[in-house]
């Protein structure tokens, strides 16, 4: 295939996002394959600093769509903007991360370009020139091997899924000019804890279910602190009003994949373990020693999470120290 | 002000989902099929509006006839109409999903479209945004808040690490995400009313569409299910700190995760 693949980075505040690298470095790994090119696009406004970041990922080409209209992201100008570059760039892949933006732009794409579309891919290949990946439905009960047909084909690939690898490449930065077209989609504001880690990035997540008895979070907050890692909930949890939706982990909320998952006073529904599954440890403290999450979970403490959680802590800080 | 819903009926999330014998499609029997719950959260939201408004709320799916059932819930929550397109026994994909809905909708007056941003079964994340696309309105992606003001839809919008207020001029579509509301129950009387709310049922060739134009872009070539986890190792000791000593120890040393 001699048509380029085109990675679209992803950039917040001018900075770009983990995924953007692990999409390029996946983009990179499938054109070794298939014996193509791998162009990185970046959307914003100043962009030159993050453009230059991609060329260690092993682009040949960099894109820089940069305006003033896009240093936030909206539906329409980015829409319209990547419309444009994939008509003159004449991709057979589209890659990119499945973050929120990632999903609204890749749907949206896929209905102008007439491109198959798969969302939260865990694997990409190649097959005879046909694109190929694996992706989890039903809440991460089933995992799908789909084949994505016709060109240009989109795949949305799931953060912390794809590893990051440098590699060399000429990593030439074009700036085309650009149209942002009808826009009807506006920002009006935005409020985004910066520094904080994502749910669906982190390497650590501590989650806290039923058993947390209300919204004082602060045991599982601290020990979630200095793991480095990001605080989740339960469905029973979020349903409670303890913690916010965006917080819960499950079938009816986000699929994590951290290195390490510790379940804190959740007993284990099928729904909730449909997210947390594919977690490579899991931990479960919990004071109901016939709690199902224990069939579950790598290693077990039966007992309070308000006694063990602190001393957890303070173990954690003390081997860091 | 007229709204639509677009809602999909799917496996209840308690569910235990295996998969069929033909290996790319799961297994139906048994099952307990549901509203998708994020289209729920769009029915519950398009009632509000109509009741702070004035208007009418017109459910609109594809499916097959099993899926009155879910219709008939939304109906019974308090939606006025409904449109089913039955596709039985044809292959679709998220995008000819989308086809249909924005053909379906072509006949309908519309101002304001709510969808779930995704339906639990297939995870696809696809036809609100597409069904737009395909209409040439704007859409907004996982709505908490949603408001109609002036002729625009002004939504609050979860993304990682925070929100974003979001606009977009009516006719527009919104799709929905956990923490918008809490849809309402069904009443007695409000089931015994659903039963007598019309439900027009259509085909896909009533709608103008051909087969050839839906034919899937994507197919499923596999399903498998994710390796079962086992139950590991309990951590024994004889007090909190042994315990947790013991925990950490086996996660940086063996399982080397911290």
């Amino acid at each position: 295939m001699s048509q380029p693949i085109l990675v679209i980075a992803e950039q917040v505040e001018g900075v770009l996002r983990k995924v953007s690298f692990e999409a390029l470095s996946a983009a990179r790994e499938l054109a070794g394959t298939m014996g193509c090119e791998t162009y990185a696009l970046v959307l914003g406004n100043e962009m030159e600093a993050a453009a230059a970041e991609l060329g260690k990922y092993g682009a040949e080409k960099i894109i820089v769509a940069q305006d003033s209209a896009l240093a936030d992201y909206t539906t329409d100008a980015y829409c319209n903007v990547i419309n444009d570059i994939a008509a003159q760039v004449n991709p057979g892949i589209i890659v990119l991360g499945a973050t929120a933006q990632g999903k609204d732009l890749a749907a949206r794409l896929s209905a102008r370009l007439k491109a198959a579309l798969a969302t939260d891919c865990l694997t990409l290949r190649a097959e005879n020139e046909q694109v190929l990946t694996s992706r989890s439905m039903y809440g991460g009960k089933i995992v799908a091997d789909v084949a994505l047909n016709g060109t240009p084909v989109i795949a949305a690939i799931r953060p912390n899924t794809f590893p990051v690898k440098e590699a060399q490449a000429a990593g030439k930065i074009e700036k085309p000019n650009v149209k942002t077209g009808d826009i009807k989609t506006g920002l009006l504001g935005k409020h985004l804890e910066t520094g904080k880690v994502d749910l669906t990035e982190a390497d650590v997540v501590v989650s806290g279910g039923r058993g947390m008895g209300g919204s004082d979070y602060s045991v599982i907050e601290n020990l979630a602190n200095v793991l480095g890692g990001a605080v989740g909930a339960s469905r029973s949890a979020v349903d409670e009003g303890w913690r916010s939706p965006s917080d819960q982990v499950g079938q009816t909320g986000k699929t994590v994949s951290p290195a390490l998952y510790i379940a804190c006073g959740i007993s284990g529904a099928i729904q909730h373990l449909a997210g947390m599954s594919s977690s490579k440890i899991i931990v479960a403290i919990n004071k109901d020693p016939e709690a199902p999450i224990f069939n579950k979970a790598d290693y077990g403490i039966e007992g309070d999470l308000f006694e063990v959680l602190p001393v957890f802590t303070e173990a954690v800080k003390k081997m860091k120290g | 002000m007229d709204i639509l819903v677009l809602l999909k009926q799917v496996p209840d999330t308690e569910s235990m989902i295996s998969i069929a014998d033909d290996g790319v499609s799961i297994k139906g029997d048994g099952l307990k099929y549901v509203i998708n719950p994020y289209d729920e959260l769009a029915v519950e939201q398009a009632l509000k509006i109509r009741e702070a408004q004035g208007g009418t709320v017109t459910i609109v799916s594809v499916g097959s006839a099993k899926t009155e059932q879910a219709i008939r819930t939304g109906l019974a929550m308090g939606a006025d109409k409904a449109v089913l397109i039955d596709a039985t026994g044809m292959m679709i994909d998220g995008l000819g999903t989308a086809k249909i809905m924005a053909a379906a909708i072509k006949e309908l007056p519309c101002d304001l479209i709510f969808a779930g941003h995704r339906a639990v079964d297939d995870d696809n994340y696809l036809v609100g945004p597409a069904t737009a696309e395909f209409m040439g309105i704007p859409n907004i992606s996982m709505a908490i808040k949603a408001e109609v003001q002036d002729g625009a839809i002004v939504c609050q919008c979860t993304v990682e690490g925070g929100t974003k207020d979001v606009k977009a001029m009516l006719p527009a579509l919104v799709t929905t995400q956990r923490g918008l509301n809490e849809p309402r129950y069904t009443s007695l009387p409000g089931i015994m009313k659903a039963k007598r709310k019309p439900m027009d049922v259509k085909t896909v060739a009533d709608l103008g569409l051909d087969a050839a134009e839906l034919k899937p872009l994507v197919t499923i070539k596999s399903m498998s299910q994710p390796p079962e986890r086992k139950g590991g190792r309990m951590i024994e000791g004889d007090s909190v700190q042994a315990k947790v000593a013991e925990l950490v120890r086996v996660l940086h040393e063996e399982a080397k995760v911290i």
